[in-house]
């Protein structure tokens, strides 16, 4: 049922700025540096002053483990800035990480905050080191036990999410007959255009013939198929649509949100382990909009692990439940010259672990016509950005306002 | 109950917390039953355990075994070293228990090759003693 646009508040808020600091495998820098760069990138790209910011939105806040996980927290930012805020929220229970800045949208629109800050710092490559994920793992000894959900997880020596997304794309295998060669054009299409975003990471060209041959992880899922660690910020202002005459460039229309969770909170419990919380938000989303999945001429999409990106696609309603396999075989319709570009920064597989907000700076680029080689021809208006897999899910639906 | 190292020749495992809302899931190996937490009023099996009932929100629960019969869902053939563990490569799997429809494992397949994984194949509970912890695994059924 479409929700009345009189409740649809968070089009009221557009986004008026983005930034990121340097990105890289490993660049063992503070952390809060590459945050603070970040924010005073997207502040200046809005035309903004920090006198100007009275909110600021983080995920996931400061947290200590898995180390790297974060690299600042919003009293962080707020002091270094010395901001003067009228509304704040930092938190890792949210709608994906993107939720973060669906909160900003909503706190602008109930007048509580003008601009929002809202970003996302990563620090996972330098924690890591030359360890690889086993150096942030934790557990080994000790007397360590596991609760929470890693009680459930832990004791079977499945403590990665690659083996929890695995699991559900064996089910999608199963039940679809999807395939790796499939499955294989997320990576392949990330890789192709990371080769032309001059701040992605592994830039290298990828076959198919690489993409088959390369090392297992988790089956079906192989090295390719798992994001890369890095470090890096990134950062987004959020503003009150009524202020588009003071910004700099014209403001990025937030349509609609998606924000349900109507399934289990667990990556083995939900009710249907061939999609995630993705088909709840994406569902909700095209409640709170005329426009259709027809509309949208760019998907900026999560792939932690590829296999998320497939479940997006399907639940964004981009094609049929299942139907994602068939949707991207041959990679044609998601190339950036395709029916629907798809993470045309080359994602979080080949651009870097940025954490949900890449993908979010990503379609906002676009949209403003500033990425470069990369550029999605055609002028397009319409994008979306969505992040988060298994129970965590956000996305928004954007338009250039004319 | 005293506490028993774990066996020789078995491989190194995270070992759970045991709290009095978990205890019955991860000792019932040492009587060789696979137990579940059963809402007393309205027959539901509730994993994980919580203090009240999903369904009636009824407080009256009690740890059940169950036949520890079950049926492959999904499953990975895991290749990667990510923290000392059973040899390399390893089946986790996610199991389904026949007495509910939602009631559902994550465990390893163990006494089988990846080779013979087939979602749907029947497995049934075996237990690996650690200390005071016994960890359900899932076997091909006989
Ligand atoms: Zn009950």
């Amino acid at each position: 049922m479409r929700v009345d646009d009189s409740l649809v508040i968070e089009r009221r808020a557009v986004i008026s700025g983005a930034g990121q600091s340097d990105i890289g495998r490993r660049l063992y820098r503070d952390p809060l540096e590459l945050t603070l760069d970040a924010c005073l990138v997207a502040i200046a790209d809005a035309g903004l002053t920090t006198a100007d910011i009275d909110g600021v939105a983080t995920y996931p806040g400061p947290m200590d483990v898995p180390p790297g996980f974060s690299g600042a927290g919003v009293v962080d930012v707020q002091d270094a800035l010395r901001l003067e805020l009228g509304w704040w929220s930092g938190g890792i229970e949210s709608p994906g990480q993107l939720g973060s800045v669906i909160n900003a949208c909503l706190a602008v629109a109930a007048g509580l905050a003008t601009h929002v800050l809202c970003f996302r710092s990563v620090w996972e490559g330098s924690a890591q080191g030359d360890k690889g994920r086993a150096g942030v793992m934790g557990g080994g000894g000790g007397g360590y036990r596991a609760s929470g959900f890693m009680e459930w997880t832990m004791p079977f020596a499945a403590p990665s999410a690659a083996i929890w997304i695995a699991m559900m794309a064996e089910r999608h295998f199963h039940e679809y007959g999807t395939t790796r060669e499939q499955m294989a054009q997320i990576a392949l299409n990330a890789r192709k255009n990371a080769g032309v975003n001059p701040n992605a990471i592994y830039r290298d060209p990828m076959t198919m013939e690489d993409y088959l041959n390369v090392r297992m992880i988790s089956s079906p899922l192989c090295l390719y198929d798992c994001d890369v660690p890095c470090d890096g910020a990134t950062a987004v202002i959020v503003s009150h649509a009524d202020t588009v005459a003071d910004l700099r460039k014209p403001g990025i229309q937030v349509e609609a949100v998606g924000t349900a969770l109507r399934g289990r909170p667990s990556w083995d419990q939900f009710d249907d382990l061939t999609t995630m919380a993705n088909r709840d938000a994406g569902a909700q989303l095209w409640t709170r909009t005329d426009l259709k999945p027809s509309d949208v001429q760019l998907a900026e999409m999560y792939d932690g692990f590829s296999f998320i990106t497939m479940t997006w696609l399907e639940a964004m309603g981009f094609c049929g439940k299942g139907e994602s396999g068939p949707f991207i075989e041959g990679g044609e319709r998601i190339a950036r010259d395709g029916v629907l570009p798809l993470n045309t920064h080359g994602g979080q597989l080949s651009a870097g672990r940025l954490h949900g907000y890449g993908f979010l700076h990503e379609a906002c680029v676009q949209l403003w016509g500033e990425a470069g080689e990369r550029q999605v021809p055609g002028d397009p208006e319409v994008g979306v950005a969505a992040a988060g897999g298994g129970p965590l899910a956000g996305a928004l639906l954007l338009t250039r306002r004319r | 109950m005293p506490e028993a190292a774990t066996e020789p020749g078995l491989p190194f495992r995270i070992l759970p917390r045991l709290t009095d809302r978990n205890r019955h899931f991860w000792t019932g190996g040492e009587a060789g039953e696979l137990r579940f937490l059963r809402c007393q009023s309205c027959g539901y099996y509730i994993h994980p355990p919580t203090p009240v009932c999903p369904r009636c929100h009824s407080k009256e629960l009690a740890p059940e075994a169950v036949s520890g019969r079950a049926t492959l869902f999904t499953y990975t053939v895991n290749h990667q070293n990510w923290m000392p563990g059973p040899e390399l490569p390893y089946i986790v799997a996610i199991v389904a228990i026949p007495e509910q429809d939602d009631l559902r494992l994550t465990t390893n397949l163990v006494e089988m090759s990846p080779e013979e994984c087939v979602i749907g194949m029947p497995l049934e509970v075996t237990f690996e003693h650690h200390e005071d912890v016994w960890i359900p695994l899932f076997r091909p059924a006989q």
